[in-house]
């Protein structure tokens, strides 16, 4: 549908959209994935390697705390940094009070949003790493150590490029969800392809020069993508669960990694998860009511069974490729990732606007029914949305499922069920949770397509929060959001509970 | 469960999933006969309240659900000649006029509602009636600027603003209706003029909403900006004492300008006479000033009087172009605004 969108190309948009819109919008969007791409992974190694390596009181809480941030929507820490770090928010006011004339740079800038945008994402990346960190165990480090290597050498030459598949994979998403990222850029009115999408479609009202940026959109998205598959291409190779390495961090190295742990999850979650607090007791508390149990708990369900949809799907791709590995269901399967890059209210509508069609065709054969409003429509845009979340934890979980095993066990006599049963899903079982949870999390924030295809009566929490903002009163929005950040630690704490195994 | 082997475990969650999914798939049904529905661009705790009363008053029972206009108006299309939908409320004239341009409402005869509501709020082909006015007009710092150095809206572009304007983002759609009204009354050439000066005032880059404008003012960021009216009041309401005031734009020109609320009946609804009632209902003394009053907006039925802190306002001299027309040049304002470089 995207791509179609080319037959019908208005030259009279083009032409305005090249001399005063496209520029900016590359120049933009560009920044924007370099920034994010360079913090999220410094940031996400960086964690994920202190945690999983060092040891240094507070290890054990950060290792899970870590991850929260993933669980607060990135529009809402946009708007919570706004209102605190802009000119009239309270440090600025303060500053200005004792004299000090600011020399703070302007929140709502390109750096801005490169920054809150990184804390937002940095988790996926984080996960990974960790994992990564986790399981290379001590024989690699102790091989290069023999060779004469310092711990510095060893990390950067040894420990750095085995996570680095797992680091990229990470990566991937955290770029594919900026691409798509609406709420948060347009709440710092930054503008980007998202942006201009949203205006070409809403407001000069041409769907199809909409689509056509959207293609655009597509584009870079494949091309990063296909740069992942590049990097990753020429690395090959299992991984081996041995005895864990770790490092005793001494003084002043632990209280070193002991404030940079603390810093970025304090700036990940506590400041803002204490701002949408406040807000909820001095704007929102008479809001709260008995049907918040109804949106939590239909927020929660829609994200559960979208979350066990999606991993045995990933899981039974993972299967065919794995006894059929033909260039078909390959590509198929890496396109279907695509659907992470595009902006929600995109694919929703291109979902959505299908299945009303058809259920037309239906309804005049006689047959009364509206597919493009009901669970099983927004469980079709979800799985869209989302597979490439599940798909890549999965994905990195079968490496370490190596074909001798396989041959090992049938050699042994076992049959197709019983390798899968006893030698797969329990090496995959943590691919599998982690796929599961992230995908959990990531619905309980979607909003723009619950909006569109949720049937009567549907309300979630995401819906509050879109009930609360179109009006722009944001501080009464804080009571559903923090909703969806309570809802989705629950899988975040479980998650590393895994891990942590 | 959890000491069965693996293989039966994952058997059995795929099979209650596909269970699950089946059963929730067959609830998606077509709604049954006697009542209406609503797809909605304006809010659920601003229409719930209303809907709630109109049901215990006729036995009327409403569903509906609510969403971006821009996703709706698509939906709707979409659905065509098979949608649920009998009734569409959303808000701004561009929406609306944007639904009966694309053939999805369809032209009401109603006594009542023309008597009702003022005809430069409604279709002139009544496919739909504005239901709430909203006033966007000046606000400024009651500190800094004395009332009598400012117009309005064309004011705003002169030299003597250099560095004192605050604007929300031209995204906005209450922004792109003003600047297509602004078309409309002095045309491109001298709009574009207009745009471009405001931006070269500009304090600080736009903000993505009217609130933080504001409260840029109050910080001595800058000294004016334009805002809907409603977002005052609730800033008012917070902080009786705000050091801000509201002044009415262009009265001795062409007067306030002035965007709506509003509904259509559907074209495909075949419950148009039951939806037009619902309407009527909504645009009636009962109805309206709780309909506008929630949110601070001022009713569209000038037998109404507005709630007692819009009314402390004062009364001022609306623009009285039909605010359809700020629909048909929506298009147009927004690319003159790229081209005048309001981000």
């Amino acid at each position: 549908m995207v791509f179609a969108s080319w037959r019908l190309v208005s030259p009279e948009n083009w032409q305005h959209l090249r001399s005063w819109v496209l520029p900016e919008l590359f120049i933009n969007t560009g920044w924007l994935i370099v920034g994010v791409a360079l913090l999220t992974t410094l940031l996400g190694t960086s964690l994920g390697w202190l945690t999983a390596v060092c040891r240094f009181p507070g290890r054990r809480l950060f290792s899970w705390a870590l991850l929260l941030p993933m669980a607060m929507p990135a529009y809402v820490l946009a708007f919570v940094y706004i209102g605190l770090l802009d000119f009239s928010g309270p440090l600025q006011t303060s500053l200005r009070e004792i004299g000090i004339s600011s020399l703070m740079p302007p929140i709502r800038s390109r750096g801005g949003v490169i920054i809150v945008l990184s804390l937002a994402l940095y988790p996926y990346v984080y996960l990974v790493a960790r994992q990564a960190f986790l399981s290379q165990g001590t024989r690699a480090i102790e091989v290069a150590q023999s060779l004469g290597m310092s711990r510095r050498q060893a990390f950067y030459k040894v420990s750095l490029p085995l996570a680095a598949p797992w680091i990229l994979g990470g990566l991937l998403l955290v770029l594919l969800e900026t691409l798509a990222d609406f709420g948060a850029v347009a709440t710092f009115n930054y503008n980007t392809f998202t942006t201009a999408i949203y205006k070409s479609w809403f407001d000069l009202r041409e769907p199809n020069t909409a689509l056509q940026l959207a293609s655009v959109l597509l584009g870079i998205a494949l091309l990063l993508m296909l740069l992942e598959q590049l990097t990753r291409r020429r690395m090959r190779f299992s991984l081996t669960h041995s005895n864990r390495y770790s490092i005793d961090l001494k003084r002043g190295r632990a209280l070193a990694a002991f404030s940079w742990c603390a810093l970025i999850l304090a700036l990940g979650f506590v400041i803002p998860a204490i701002q949408l607090l406040s807000w909820i007791f001095s704007d929102a508390l008479a809001d709260l009511d008995s049907r918040y149990w109804g949106f939590a708990l239909r927020s929660a369900s829609l994200a559960g069974i979208t979350a066990l949809l999606l991993a045995s799907l990933a899981l039974l791709l993972r299967y065919c490729r794995r006894l059929a590995p033909n260039q078909i269901s390959r590509s198929a399967e890496w396109l279907s990732r695509l659907g992470y890059a595009l902006p929600g209210t995109v694919l929703a509508i291109g979902v959505a606007v299908p299945l009303a069609r058809f259920s037309n065709t239906l309804q005049s054969w006689g047959i009364p029914v509206m597919l493009n409003a009901g669970i099983g429509a927004l469980l079709l845009a979800y799985g869209i949305r989302f597979f490439a979340v599940a798909i890549n934890p999965v994905d990195k979980a079968m490496l370490n499922v190596t074909p001798s095993m396989d041959e090992a066990a049938r050699s042994l006599g076992a049959g197709f069920w019983r390798v899968l049963g006893r030698i797969h899903l329990p090496m995959i079982s943590g691919g599998l949770f982690t796929a599961m949870a992230l995908v959990f999390v990531d619905v309980m924030k979607e909003m723009p397509i619950t909006l569109l295809v949720r049937p009567f009566g549907w309300d979630t929490l995401a819906v509050r929060v879109f009930e609360m903002t179109s009006e722009g009163e944001w501080e009464r929005a804080a009571l559903p959001a923090l909703a969806i950040v309570i809802t989705g630690l629950l899988p975040v704490f479980l998650l590393v509970r895994r891990t942590e195994k | 469960m959890f000491d069965l082997p693996v293989s039966r475990r994952l058997a059995l969650v795929l099979a209650a999933t596909a269970a699950l999914s089946g059963t929730l798939i067959s609830c998606g049904k077509a709604p049954s006969d006697d009542k209406l529905v609503v797809y909605s661009a304006r809010n659920e705790q601003l229409i719930k309240p209303l809907f709630d009363r109109y049901t215990a008053e006729t036995g009327t029972p409403i569903e509906f659900v609510t969403d971006s206009a821009g996703p709706l108006l698509q939906r709707l299309q979409a659905e065509g000649s098979n949608t649920p939908a009998d009734v569409l409320l959303t808000v701004d004239a561009g929406n609306l006029w944007q639904a009966a341009d694309s053939g999805l409402l369809q032209p009401i005869n109603s006594a009542v509602l023309k008597q009702a509501i003022p005809s430069h709020l409604r279709d002139p082909e009544n496919r739909w009636f504005g239901l709430s006015v909203r006033a966007r007009t000046l606000v400024y710092s009651s500190e800094r600027i004395q009332p009598g150095e400012l117009l309005g809206y064309a004011d705003l572009a002169h030299p003597k603003w250099q560095g004192r304007l605050c604007l929300r983002t031209s995204k906005k759609v209450y922004n792109q209706s003003l600047v297509a009204m602004l078309i409309a009354q002095y045309g491109e050439k001298s709009t574009e003029q207009i745009v471009k000066g405001w931006v070269k005032n500009l304090a600080t880059a736009p903000f993505s909403n009217d609130t933080k404008a504001m409260e840029a003012i109050i910080a001595g960021q800058c000294d004016v900006t334009i805002v809907n009216t409603y977002y005052f009041g609730r800033l008012q309401a917070k902080q009786p004492d705000v050091p801000l005031s509201l002044f009415w734009a262009d009265q001795r020109g062409e007067g306030v300008h002035v965007n709506v609320s509003g509904g259509g009946v559907t074209a495909a609804s075949k419950k148009a006479a039951a939806a037009t009632k619902l309407l009527e209902w909504l645009a009636s003394a009962e109805a309206q000033q709780r309909f506008a009053g929630d949110n601070l907006e001022f009713p569209a039925n000038p037998a109404v009087e507005p709630v007692a802190a819009v009314k402390a306002w004062g009364s001022y001299k609306p623009n009285l172009i039909n605010v359809a027309d700020a629909g048909k040049l929506q298009a147009d304002a927004v690319k003159l605004m790229d081209r005048a470089g309001y981000k």
